[in-house]
């Protein structure tokens, strides 16, 4: 008995912390959407817990400012991403499959290198890393985004840990016995056995690039190849009390919309994956 | 194990197929690297369209670091990802613990998930623009305030030392403790339920099962969680960074490491901004070692392979 009200307690504690949680998550979110839907002159009156009718307006006003080119710095994002995602993954993977399915003589040094640099961030290095890109003449210019995701020692180390719970290595000597090359038999057979790591991985590089600021600030000088998070640090930096806020919310809201949409189609896949393979023996 | 014998000739193969990754590092980690080093003992920045150096000075550019306000910026970031942890680890602990509880069914939990992990993915830099805009004097959420009547005039919250920090804290905190749940919640899961059976049979309450059951058997993916998130305290950029248009306001007070460098890169100060990189190498690297060690374990509890994902941990 004693042990049923305790419990019942305890739940009751446990919804409202929830509840209280999931307020403080989606309540700034709301507010977010509410004021991107309002026109300056509501905005000034104060806040209101109803939507306008100003979205539409908002959103053209965003699409037409040529000082923040809203829309261009999405295209560029979803280029820079979309491309970092691919190499990213496919790369990983493949250094994982050359790490686990074959023996040679460095290969203990190599994996121990790789686990070394697990989570070395990459700001110390970022000085070189930006004269270094000076120099070759790829200052201000999408590929230094794009190209270092080749060598992604987490994604990397997901991969390996993957193969080793799901790709017997019998499977790759009956490929090689029926004849297959060993880049086909990975393109082919072990790329597909993959796949849900590829996905997972996948899904959050791109998200990762999506976010990213640091580098990109340094590197992005022109305006028609800036990506969306160094549009939003322009905008803050910008004599901002003489701006439609109207449009400024807006500008928010197509910053972080795409990503929440890509969320709530795929959460599913997106909260296994980030233990996945993980815990479970 | 894997047979040996009939390997030996595909070993090319092994290396042609992870010779992109190491191509790729060696560009664009190890010879900038070695060039942040290099730079590092060089007087070499631009004034104005004029750039003076390198010379060559030693150590001078770690020593005038040392004597810099660097020392109050890591402070700083340590306040600042501390305001952010505390919390975020509790909170995390918690409702690990009541999601893997079977005695508390708790209804709709699949979309609480989804709800706490949100935040996580939205791009930092929106995330600190938009809390900029909301907490501003005029901002809706002091209009709120106002009608509500728990205020009587705006709060100034950006222009204290204690509300900037606090709304970092506090976005840090939205961003990172539905993350940690979910890691939790996994590590906890895979305790064995025997464990649990016996002690609900010895007739320990949901408390005492906490401390003396969950706690100590989740500590491996704890020390973990500790660790990375330390990394990411350390890279913290990019929400105060916006928040405070690069400046730290009021007078420096959220101004981290990375702003720190950040503001050397833009002004071109490659001597100083070397010696800095040099410093933050050297945590980062002894942090690295701790990772490495867990990672590498012999614990088998999942440290080891919760270790994939938890590379996300890095940008708290």
């Amino acid at each position: 008995m004693k042990h049923k009200k305790g419990n019942l307690g305890e739940t009751i504690l446990a919804y409202f912390i929830l509840i209280v949680l999931s307020f403080l998550c989606l309540f700034f979110f709301y507010i977010l959407i509410v004021n991107a839907t309002r026109s300056h002159a509501d905005l000034q009156k104060g806040f209101s817990w109803l939507p306008g009718n100003y979205f539409l307006e908002n959103l053209k006003s965003v699409a037409n400012d040529g000082s923040f080119p809203m829309f261009r710095g999405i295209l560029n994002s979803l280029i820079v991403s979309t491309c970092t995602a691919a190499l990213c993954t496919y790369f990983s993977a493949l250094t994982a499959y050359g790490l686990y399915a074959y023996q040679f003589k460095l290969k203990k040094v190599a994996f121990t290198f790789i686990m070394a640099i697990l989570v070395m961030p990459t700001q110390v290095t970022a000085m070189g890393f930006l004269r270094l890109m000076t120099n070759i003449g790829l200052y201000d210019s999408l590929l230094p985004l794009i190209l270092p995701s080749v060598a992604s020692p987490a994604v990397f180390y997901f991969m390996y840990s993957y193969l080793e719970s799901s790709l017997p290595l019998s499977l790759v000597e009956a490929a090689r016995i029926d004849g297959s090359g060993e880049f086909m038999t990975f393109n082919r057979i072990v790329l597909p056995i993959m796949k849900p790591a590829v996905a997972v991985q996948a899904i959050f590089t791109f998200v990762g690039s999506w976010n990213n600021y640091f580098v990109p600030a340094l590197i992005i000088q022109s305006k028609d190849k800036m990506t969306v998070p160094i549009l939003i640090a322009t905008l803050r930096g910008a004599d901002y009390m003489n701006f439609d806020m109207g449009k400024i919310y807006m500008m928010i809201m197509v910053a972080i919309v795409p990503i929440i949409v890509v969320y709530l189609l795929l959460s599913k896949y997106i909260i296994a994956g980030i233990t996945l393979g993980g815990v479970k023996e | 194990m894997k047979k040996k014998n009939n390997h030996l000739s595909y070993a090319k193969w092994g290396y042609l197929f992870i010779l992109p990754f190491f191509a790729a590092f060696f560009i664009f980690s190890l010879i900038p690297l070695v060039d942040t080093v290099r730079y590092s003992f060089y007087e070499y920045y631009r004034s104005g369209i004029k750039e003076v150096g390198p010379t060559f000075v030693g150590l001078e550019n770690y020593t005038a670091l040392l004597q810099s306000d660097m020392i109050g910026y890591a402070g700083n970031t340590l306040i600042l990802w501390l305001i952010g942890f505390v919390p975020q680890i509790v909170i995390a602990l918690l409702l690990a613990n009541w999601f893997t509880d079977i005695r508390i069914k708790i209804r709709g939990m699949q979309v609480f998930k989804i709800i706490i992990y949100l935040p996580n993915l939205i791009m930092a830099s929106a995330f600190a623009m938009l809390f900029f805009a909301l907490f501003s004097t005029n901002g809706p959420i002091n209009s709120i305030l106002l009608s509500m009547g728990m205020v009587s005039e705006p709060i100034d919250f950006m222009g204290t030392a204690f509300g900037t920090r606090s709304l970092i804290g506090l976005m840090n905190f939205l961003m990172w403790f539905g993350n940690t749940t979910i890691m939790l919640m996994a590590a906890i899961m895979s305790i064995s339920p025997d464990i649990f059976e016996a002690c609900e049979l010895d007739g320990c309450g949901s408390v005492k099962r906490f401390f003396y059951i969950t706690l100590p058997l989740i500590r491996p993916i704890l020390a973990y969680t500790l660790i990375t998130s330390i990394i990411g305290g350390l890279q913290m950029f990019d929400v105060p960074q916006i928040l405070t248009n690069g400046q730290g306001n009021p007078n420096r007070t959220s101004m981290t490491l990375i702003m720190f460098l950040n503001s050397h890169l833009k002004s071109r100060n490659y001597g100083m901004a070397g010696a800095l990189s040099v410093y933050l190498f050297i945590v980062s690297g002894v942090l690295c070692f701790f990772v490495y060690r867990m990672t590498n374990g012999k614990d088998k509890t999942g440290t080891a392979r919760a270790a994939k994902k938890a590379k996300g941990g890095s940008k708290a």
